[in-house]
């Protein structure tokens, strides 16, 4: 505190907690939506406090889906963005380790070239090549499937720099001492290089994680099949239906079920979250 | 670059790499060539046949109206979008460093949205806006505003633009409360103690000390809104109506897979890769000379 100035700190806390309401405006709108009948939900105005029957629309959105629909609840769909959200991160992880050490602990032809091949990929974001990039998962054989859903999106040169980075850190020392002691390359990268990085590992797990959970659309075009959508995705199919069948008691319930996991990820783990967040950036 | 202790060359490094360099060439190098390829190519209506037209997509590309109004959609939508969620952020990144009870409270209320998909915040603010049911809506028309984003542009673009905006507040309010926390107090403290008032030292301390952190935010804000903003558009306007919310991320979407004109669509990738890399470049020319302070 520089100077005292109560009525100022006042009205700053004023100011931050309006700021607080109008972010979280969206959110309550759609909880209270989510909380009430679906007769309620056509009448003008909606209601802005809470009902009785948050239940009834999970049990609804969890196993049933919207009335017009295929009868496909979102529990799939949850398991789905799950296991593609998980395969993204783990996968991302594995590989960008892996080829960090080889080129930071490693002389070896070509490295620059293999280097610039990785830093590349960080100028074509997946929106500017959806075309052929889904030609040739097509080919592959890959639509509907996990791999075609997170395979694609895995290579990723900001966790590689991140790792490289990290990895450069590391006193020289350890490795003329594992040396000595007789370890090779890859007991040195276990027993060494991945317990020392093992925080950047968690933090940048977190950023991918929401990464994986939130694509949108990658999974769009690459499914066909209702089994293998995706949450975010099946808000969008509800959003089209709504013109027809306005159940936005459902439809809420469904987007509250959608944000709660990668939102909790953030208020629980939230030292790495920034911390993630700042290092990848840089 | 390399470390000075290193292993000996051998067949491992090019096994450790081998993963990432197959995902590489796979799936980002062979389709970004075959971009480029489609783009200077013209396909009948059947893919039967292609032609080989040299640069007359991009010819094409250039006297279409809709592209050029896509563009200028593109350019004032990102400036919005920068421009609400940056002040927006910059204000309460403000108070927040101010208070010193409860800011990592406030940091805690404010940075979730960062985790809400975007096609999810286009449906909470589509829904508050419905102009038959939404409660933002009811209320406007209590008040003798007639909303409806779906017949009037200019209200379309407000409202993907206050979608877009309000999930990027929490990334922006972030990197501003970090940048203020680590001015150095003393500065502060010498220019209150020359008589500069609160507002005084934010002009002329905090805004230049601050200015790598909003330059750097600036350059993540234009690329969040040209590229990750797909699932906003796609959700609440498609575009629509009549091209006022049509940016060039979707109309590579709707051209290609709706629209079905591969060598006009891969003419647009091209383009938008030349701004991902314009910016990219942009970007790392200033990361470098970021820890100035």
């Amino acid at each position: 505190m520089i100077e005292n100035r109560p009525l100022l700190t006042f009205f700053s806390h004023v100011m931050l907690l309006l700021g607080v309401a109008v972010i979280a405006l969206p959110v309550w709108i759609m909880f209270v939506a989510a909380t009430h009948p679906d007769v309620r939900m056509t009448q003008v105005p909606l209601p802005i406090l809470p009902g009785g029957y948050f239940f009834e629309n999970l049990d609804i959105a969890l196993n049933k889906g919207l009335s017009g629909q295929s009868g496909q609840g979102v529990a799939r769909m949850l398991l789905n963005s799950l296991v593609m959200a998980m395969l993204i991160a783990c996968g991302k992880i594995a590989i960008s380790l892996l080829s960090a050490f080889a080129i930071v602990y490693f002389k070896f032809p070509f490295r620059m070239f293999f280097f610039w091949m990785i830093f590349i990929t960080l100028m074509l974001p997946v929106e500017v090549r959806i075309l052929p990039t889904y030609e040739v998962v097509a080919n592959l054989g890959m639509l509907d499937s996990y791999w075609g859903l997170s395979i694609p999106l895995i290579a990723s040169a900001t966790a590689t720099f991140m790792f490289r980075q990290v990895f450069l850190t590391i006193p020289d020392e350890l490795l003329e001492a594992a040396r000595i002691d007789g370890a090779g390359p890859m007991r040195f990268f276990w027993d060494i290089l991945i317990p020392m990085s093992r925080t950047n590992i968690a933090a940048l797990f977190v950023i991918l994680f929401i990464f994986g959970w939130n694509q949108y659309l990658w999974p769009l075009l690459i499914t066909s099949e209702p089994e293998m959508y995706t949450v975010v995705m099946g808000i969008k199919q509800m959003l089209e239906a709504a013109e027809q069948a306005p159940e936005w008691n459902v439809i809420m319930m469904t987007a509250l079920l959608a944000m709660v996991p990668p939102v909790c990820v953030v208020i629980f783990m939230q030292t790495l979250f920034v911390k993630g967040l700042t290092e990848t950036e840089k | 670059m390399l470390k000075n202790v290193h292993f000996k060359p051998s067949l491992l490094p090019f096994l450790l790499v081998f993963p990432q360099i197959v995902v590489t060439l796979v799936f980002f190098i062979w389709p970004a060539t075959q971009a480029l390829y489609q783009s200077v190519l013209v396909e009948d209506a059947f893919g039967l046949k292609t032609e080989f037209v040299w640069f007359k997509n991009f010819g094409e590309l250039f006297q279409d109206s809709h592209y050029w109004a896509s563009f200028e959609v593109t350019i004032v939508f990102s400036f919005l979008v920068a421009f609400l969620s940056m002040s927006f952020a910059f204000v309460l990144a403000i108070l927040a460093d101010r208070v010193i009870k409860g800011s990592g409270t406030y940091r805690t209320l404010l940075i979730w949205p960062y985790a809400v998909a975007p096609v999810t915040a286009g449906a909470l603010w589509v829904f508050m806006f419905n102009p038959t049911l939404g409660v933002v809506a009811y209320a406007l028309s209590a008040m003798g505003y007639e909303w409806n984003h779906q017949l009037n542009g200019g209200e379309a673009m407000a409202l993907v633009v206050m979608a877009s905006a309000w999930k990027q507040v929490a990334y922006n309010f972030l990197f501003f409360l970090a940048g203020l926390q680590s001015i150095p107090k003393s500065l502060i403290e010498a220019a209150a103690i020359d008589g500069a008032g609160p507002g005084r030292r934010i002009l002329d301390i905090i805004l230049p000390l601050i200015s790598p952190t909003t330059f750097f935010l600036l350059v993540i804000n234009v690329v969040y809104a040209f590229f990750e903003t797909f699932g906003v558009i796609h959700a609440v306007t498609a575009g629509g109506p009549a091209g006022a919310t049509n940016i060039l991320v979707y109309k590579v979407f709707s051209d290609g897979f709706v629209g079905l004109d591969l060598g006009g669509s891969a003419a647009q990738s091209v383009i938008l890769m030349a701004i991902v890399i314009g910016l990219t470049f942009v970007q790392f020319k200033y990361v470098e000379k970021r820890v100035a302070y």
